[in-house]
């Protein structure tokens, strides 16, 4: 039985401050993850229309979207509101960094005040959120971004998702509030491997989901206005929750640490982003600002020239794009979009052939960033490390084989690029290794590998070139380069890997050559009287410059 | 002796005779005291201001607005969210610049600590003066660390960034426990419990105060400084 009824008054106050504040919470959020200083003023005369007492700008879209993704309904027990703070790579990869949930327990605080206690804690509250969206890693990462990547949002209503943060996520609590029909809760996961940057190391297990970002670049076009650089991507169209179709959306690259041993960083390139093309799919609306990467993969790039590549190419039959396992419940799902996501599945077929019978084999994938080929011969969704079975001998290459080569997954693109114009193929790098800039360098050309470049690194290139608007797409192909641990990105062309390899050795000091080691030891000393009689003869200026010293 | 009376306090929380007491410690370098010592003043202010207020007729007030701004520190890898004021961020730069001038002079050790305290007023009559009534007590640990070189500053910067992180998660915590706050004053109260001097928030009534403690581990002074107008000073 109830105790004391809500009055309708209060209860229709109660829900407008939920559906405010759920509007609220996600503005804060969003806002926090645009990649700028947030800056609002206090004002002594109350307006009226800042709701909780905070000067909390809304930013139309965001709203609408909220809206749309609630529907006109409230967080409720079984039904929270979650905001998806997610990344994605100039690439196209993506990967979840944090998921904010607004939820609805039964616990209920029938005493409560609404209109005054409710109201002044969920202002409390948004306080707490503004503090607590500074200090998670994702903060960070959205100030930095621009150029590699964009920091994405997405409001989905109904069960919380956690599956896509990966593992060993921690939880952070914002607060809480009681209220007459029940406790509202507001916390954040997010994902903790942001953090391991290039010293990752390899795990035999699916793909990871991590990704590498080692330096950070200002973005390059100061917005117009300040809300105006968080891409978005709009929610579910039927509301329901996320269908695990569109994990293809979610997946991310995995990221490789390099065979030679030391961990290496790759950068993505920042080739890709000369000039902004809207791509807009199914279900991915994105006002890309600055930023020309593609979500759509036409069948051209899908292939590669295996006849060209190197020996060991040909093991690897088709190039394997990969995504971390985002959905556990679905492991394979990116693997083999073939069976489910519209995707032709590849058959097998020898490494040999032309480039038109690749061509044929492929369909443009709407929707999806890339497909994943599996290389063996069954359309089975198989993972990766099945078609290396056999292929390789040592733990290290079937490591490898597995990951495609982590040599791929971002480049760094130098001053002397290499293009490989009129080559319409996406591995085009990989064709004629004599274009090769670096030929002596390891992580280009290793010598112990037999695949050398990664397909991967490869697709993951022809994604961003053909995104650009120019069609010029393999302008921009770029050279992978070692690039040595936490190096920072230098303005210089000279990069600390480069400069580590130049001065690993340097020259001999020129006094342990022979030629001064000739010259004897007595001859020294008999030189000795004569620079002491020098000395002396100046000792007054010596000794002026003492005293300026001190 | 006048006698006490108890405030009426909200049902379940603590009287306030009893001041909720919160420490958090931090190890910073020399140059990353101010900025430490801010973030954390400002996330608990931030909490503890609203919007000022405007009584009107028949004891209804309405309350003026809070904006909020980020601030991104220079010598630690952290940014936090402070409250829209300048006349606030100048009084807590004081009180932090002298704390770490005292921090400074005091010796090589570099230990110490700044307090935040939240109080109410309560009345007394003449001759008596004014009680001062903590209900919450917020106190900083520092210690100052001396790094050698540029790569220990460097992984200092990271490493205080991350722990600021954590300071932050705890204040938020101690705030959602939605614990004892002063009732909501009327008019004539209302400078009993809030700070109604600045022009665009209104803190609670606060004071901050700090101590040094020198190498022997006992505390020098203790300097008290009222940073709120006491209109009612005799």
């Amino acid at each position: 039985a109830m105790d004391t009824d809500l009055s309708s008054q209060d209860r229709k106050d109660l829900d407008k401050f939920i559906k405010f504040f759920a509007l609220k919470t996600v503005q804060v959020i969003v806002q926090a993850r645009l990649g700028e200083k947030i800056s609002t003023r206090s004002s002594s005369s109350p307006t009226g229309s800042d709701w909780f007492n905070l000067a909390i700008k809304d930013i139309p879209e965001v709203t609408h979207e909220a809206k749309k993704a609630l529907a006109g309904q409230l967080p409720a027990v079984g039904r929270s509101m979650c905001v998806e703070i997610s990344l994605k790579t100039s690439e196209g990869d993506s990967m979840e960094l944090e998921i904010w949930c607004l939820e609805m327990n039964e616990k209920c605080d029938k005493e409560i005040k609404v209109s005054y206690t409710v109201y002044n804690r969920l202002s409390l509250l948004l306080k707490s959120l503004l503090a607590i969206t500074r200090v998670t890693p994702a903060y960070r990462l959205s100030r930095k971004q621009g150029h590699e990547y964009v920091i994405l949002y997405r409001i989905y209503f109904g069960e919380v998702q956690l599956s896509g943060l990966g593992e060993g996520f921690q939880t952070v609590r914002v607060g809480t509030v009681g209220t007459p029909v029940g406790t509202i809760t507001l916390s954040c996961a997010y994902r903790i491997n942001l953090a391991f940057m290039s010293t990752r190391q390899f795990e035999r297990t699916p793909p990871i989901m991590g990704i590498i970002i080692d330096h950070f670049v200002d973005r390059p076009y100061p917005s117009s206005s300040p809300m105006h650089p968080c891409n978005y991507r709009a929610g579910e169209d039927n509301g329901a929750v996320y269908p695990s179709v569109e994990d293809s959306q979610e997946v991310c690259t995995t990221s490789f640490s390099t065979s030679p041993p030391s961990q290496c960083v790759f950068t993505v390139t920042k080739a890709h982003f000369q000039t902004p093309s809207p791509v807009v799919t199914d279900t991915l609306k994105v006002p890309v600002m600055g930023l020309a990467f593609s979500h759509q993969l036409s069948s051209s790039r899908l292939f590669y020239q295996p006849a060209t590549l190197g020996a060991g190419s040909a093991d690897m039959g088709y190039p394997v794009l990969f995504a971390g396992g985002l959905n556990a419940a679905h492991p394979h799902q990116l693997i083999g979009l073939g069976k489910e996501g519209g995707v032709p599945p590849i058959p097998s077929q020898p490494a040999h052939g032309t480039q038109a019978d690749r061509e044929r084999m492929y369909t443009p994938l709407d929707g999806v960033h890339y497909s994943a080929a599996t290389p063996s011969s069954s359309e089975d969704t198989e993972t990766v490390s099945n078609s290396s079975e056999g292929k390789c001998g040592s733990p290290h290459d079937l490591l490898e084989t597995i990951f495609i080569r982590k040599v791929g997954a971002f480049v760094n693109k130098p001053i002397n690029q290499v293009t490989v114009a009129n080559l319409d193929i996406p591995f085009a790098m990989f064709a004629s290794k004599n274009v090769d800039l670096e030929d002596n360098d390891p992580m280009v050309n290793p010598p112990d590998s037999p695949e050398s470049e990664s397909p991967l690194q490869g697709s993951l290139h022809s994604e961003g070139s053909s995104g650009s608007s120019t069609g010029n797409t393999h302008d921009d192909f770029v050279m992978i380069d070692f690039k040595p641990a936490f190096s920072k990105d230098d303005i210089l062309p000279m990069d600390l890997g480069t400069f580590y390899r130049e001065f690993q050795n340097p020259p001999q000091l020129s006094s342990l050559s022979i030629d001064i080691g000739a010259q004897s030891m007595a001859e020294d000393l008999d030189s000795l009287p004569e620079k002491l009689a020098v000395h002396e003869k100046n000792v007054k200026e010596f000794d002026a410059f003492v005293e300026t010293l001190q | 002796l006048p006698r006490r009376t108890r405030s009426r306090a909200p049902p379940g929380a603590a009287p306030a005779m009893n001041c909720r007491a919160e420490v958090l410690e931090v190890s910073v370098e020399g140059r990353q005291v101010e900025e430490a010592m801010l973030a954390v003043l400002h996330t608990v202010l931030l909490h503890r201001s609203t919007g000022k207020f405007h009584y009107k007729k028949e004891g209804t007030y309405s309350i003026g607005t809070v904006g909020t701004q980020d601030v991104d520190c220079d010598f630690i890898d952290f940014a936090y969210v402070r409250v829209s004021s300048e006349e606030l961020d100048r009084a807590l730069r004081k009180a932090v610049g002298e704390f770490k001038d005292a921090l400074r002079s005091s010796g090589s050790d570099g230990m110490g600590q700044i307090s935040l305290e939240f109080y109410q007023k309560k009345k007394s009559r003449w001759p008596f003066s004014d009680e001062c009534i903590p209900w919450e007590l917020w106190t900083i640990k520092v210690n100052v660390v001396n790094l050698a070189n540029e790569q220990e500053r460097q992984i200092c910067r990271e490493k205080v960034g991350e722990k600021l992180c954590e300071k932050i998660i705890n204040i938020v915590e101690v705030m959602n426990r939605h614990e004892y706050l002063p009732k909501m004053p009327t008019q004539s109260e209302v400078d009993n419990v809030f700070d109604t001097s600045l022009k665009d928030v209104q803190p609670y009534l606060y004071k901050i105060s700090y101590q040094i403690t020198d190498s022997l581990g006992t505390s020098v002074t203790t300097t008290m400084r009222r940073l709120i107008k006491d209109t009612l000073a005799l």
